[in-house]
């Protein structure tokens, strides 16, 4: 008991030491990529405990809160699926303070029976991924079929999504047999394949600040935590 | 600028084609019942008929995701007898059309059989018509502007589809890449020169169908023959 009280006490003051923007509480709007934002759900409340911020998200595709944020939408930081957008949003002074918060790994995935790279040249009427013009999972989906000499013979059985989440849920209400998602995703249950890593460009994950919002620029420090990198890691995301 | 792809109109043209044809077929009956029954169902089927009205695209979709998938009832009996699955499929596009449009049918026709009345279709009677005759030759003529509404609206409503293709289309060109979701991605994927493009297109194709509708409309007599 009285170890527990001491482990608290210590604790917060760590966190007191961590986060010295505490008394200046602020809120931010952050906009997530699909494949991360259950994870960033996940980890919300801890950071909102250690940093004394509030955060909102807000979900859609690279490409989607891409063209919002070019449009004027109000978002403080961007955690993207790439290092494209975000070093796009950079070089035109619209962000800043880009880091790296994620590496996304791509798998095969279906509801129920074993997978391997012969699933792809099986028997199915649709394979699911997400837009490769929006969704850089989506991208890699793309690179992968077309390494694997699948991407023309596939032509008409791929189906798009408007982002990840949307790929895997066509999967899982059993309206495409496989999916090539987010090996995030893969992880909550049903079987998967890994896609192997040399068949696709890696899909290194940028976040990147659109403003002077301190809860934004605390929330992407804390992202690179080991407390964050191991949420993050063991939801299925390769090391940094 | 380039010269945007016109595949996408093109397959909204003939989904919002096949779409009312099929509505005609379904709708007229269903109309007719609706505007001349006395049975206590009626308002329970008038509010069916309407719901496509009320509800969001996103619960159509999601139903129509649920109930068209292969794992489903109807989703397997369609894929056991085609060997294709109704979700992503122009078949399927055209089903959640109808369903979507079903309203936009029904309602001018009900409004239509209503006004024509018991009254003419009774003379029809004793001259010896048989009902389906008098309906053709009487009920239909009368209902005119009501055809022409019906068809119209259902023909526009369908171009104009967008959240429930979205959601249970996959977006596959020449199949389900309607005009609404290629200027959706244009959009997305920052190609404001083709959504530019292929919006004006529809802007103007649809502004001159209706001014055609309309002009027929206020000219046409109506003629009992």
């Amino acid at each position: 008991m009285q170890i527990n009280r001491r482990h608290l006490i210590l604790a917060s003051m760590a966190s007191a030491l961590a986060w010295p923007a505490r008394a200046a509480s602020g809120e931010a709007l952050i906009a997530v990529a699909t494949n991360f934002i259950r994870i960033a759900e996940q980890l919300k409340p801890d950071f909102e405990a250690i940093s004394g911020h509030k955060i909102r998200l807000s979900s859609g595709s690279t490409g989607q809160l891409y063209g919002q944020i070019l449009n004027g939408a109000p978002y403080d930081a961007l955690l993207a699926a790439d290092q494209a957008r975000p070093a796009l949003l950079q070089d035109s002074g619209r962000g800043h303070g880009a880091l790296t918060y994620a590496r996304g790994r791509l798998s095969l995935w279906r509801p129920e029976g074993a997978l391997d790279e012969q699933s792809l040249r099986g028997d199915f009427a649709h394979l699911a991924i997400a837009n490769p013009a929006l969704a850089p999972y989506g991208f890699a989906a793309k690179e992968t079929l077309l390494a694997l000499g699948l991407w023309e013979p596939l032509q008409g059985r791929i189906v798009l999504g408007q982002n990840i989440g949307q790929a895997f849920a066509l999967v899982a209400s059993g309206n495409a047999e496989l999916g090539l998602v987010a090996h995030s995703y893969a992880l909550a249950g049903g079987e998967s394949w890994p896609v192997p890593e040399a068949l696709y460009a890696p899909i290194v994950q940028d976040a990147v600040l659109l403003g002077d919002n301190p809860a934004a620029a605390d929330f992407l420090q804390y992202l690179r935590t080991s407390a964050a990198q191991a949420v993050i890691t063991a939801a299925g995301y390769g090391e940094l | 600028m380039s010269w945007p792809d016109l595949a996408p109109l093109w397959l909204s043209v003939q989904l919002a084609g096949v779409t009312t044809a099929l509505l005609l077929i379904i709708g007229t009956p269903l109309a007719w019942w609706l505007a001349t029954t006395r049975n206590r169902l009626r308002p329970i089927i008038e509010a069916i008929t309407a719901l496509p009205l009320v509800l969001p695209p996103t619960v159509l979709g999601f139903y129509i995701l649920i109930f068209l998938s292969p794992n489903s009832a109807l989703g397997g009996l369609w894929r056991d007898a085609t060997g294709t699955s109704l979700t992503f499929s122009f078949s399927g596009l055209v089903l959640a059309s109808a369903l979507y449009s079903l309203p936009f049918m029904v309602q001018p026709l009900q409004s239509a059989f209503e006004a024509v009345g018991r009254a003419p279709m009774e003379a029809a009677a004793t001259l010896r018509a048989r009902p389906l005759d008098a309906f053709f030759s009487v009920a239909v003529p009368l209902s005119k502007r009501g055809f022409l509404t019906g068809i119209v609206l259902s023909f526009a409503h369908t171009i104009g589809e967008f959240g429930v293709v979205l959601m249970v289309g996959g977006n596959i060109p020449g199949q389900t890449r309607v005009i609404s979701i290629a200027i959706y991605e244009q959009v997305e994927t920052l190609d404001y020169a083709q959504a530019h493009a292929l919006s004006l297109i529809l802007l103007v194709f649809s502004f001159s169908v209706l001014l055609v509708v309309y002009s027929l409309n206020r000219r046409a007599p109506v003629r009992v023959g």
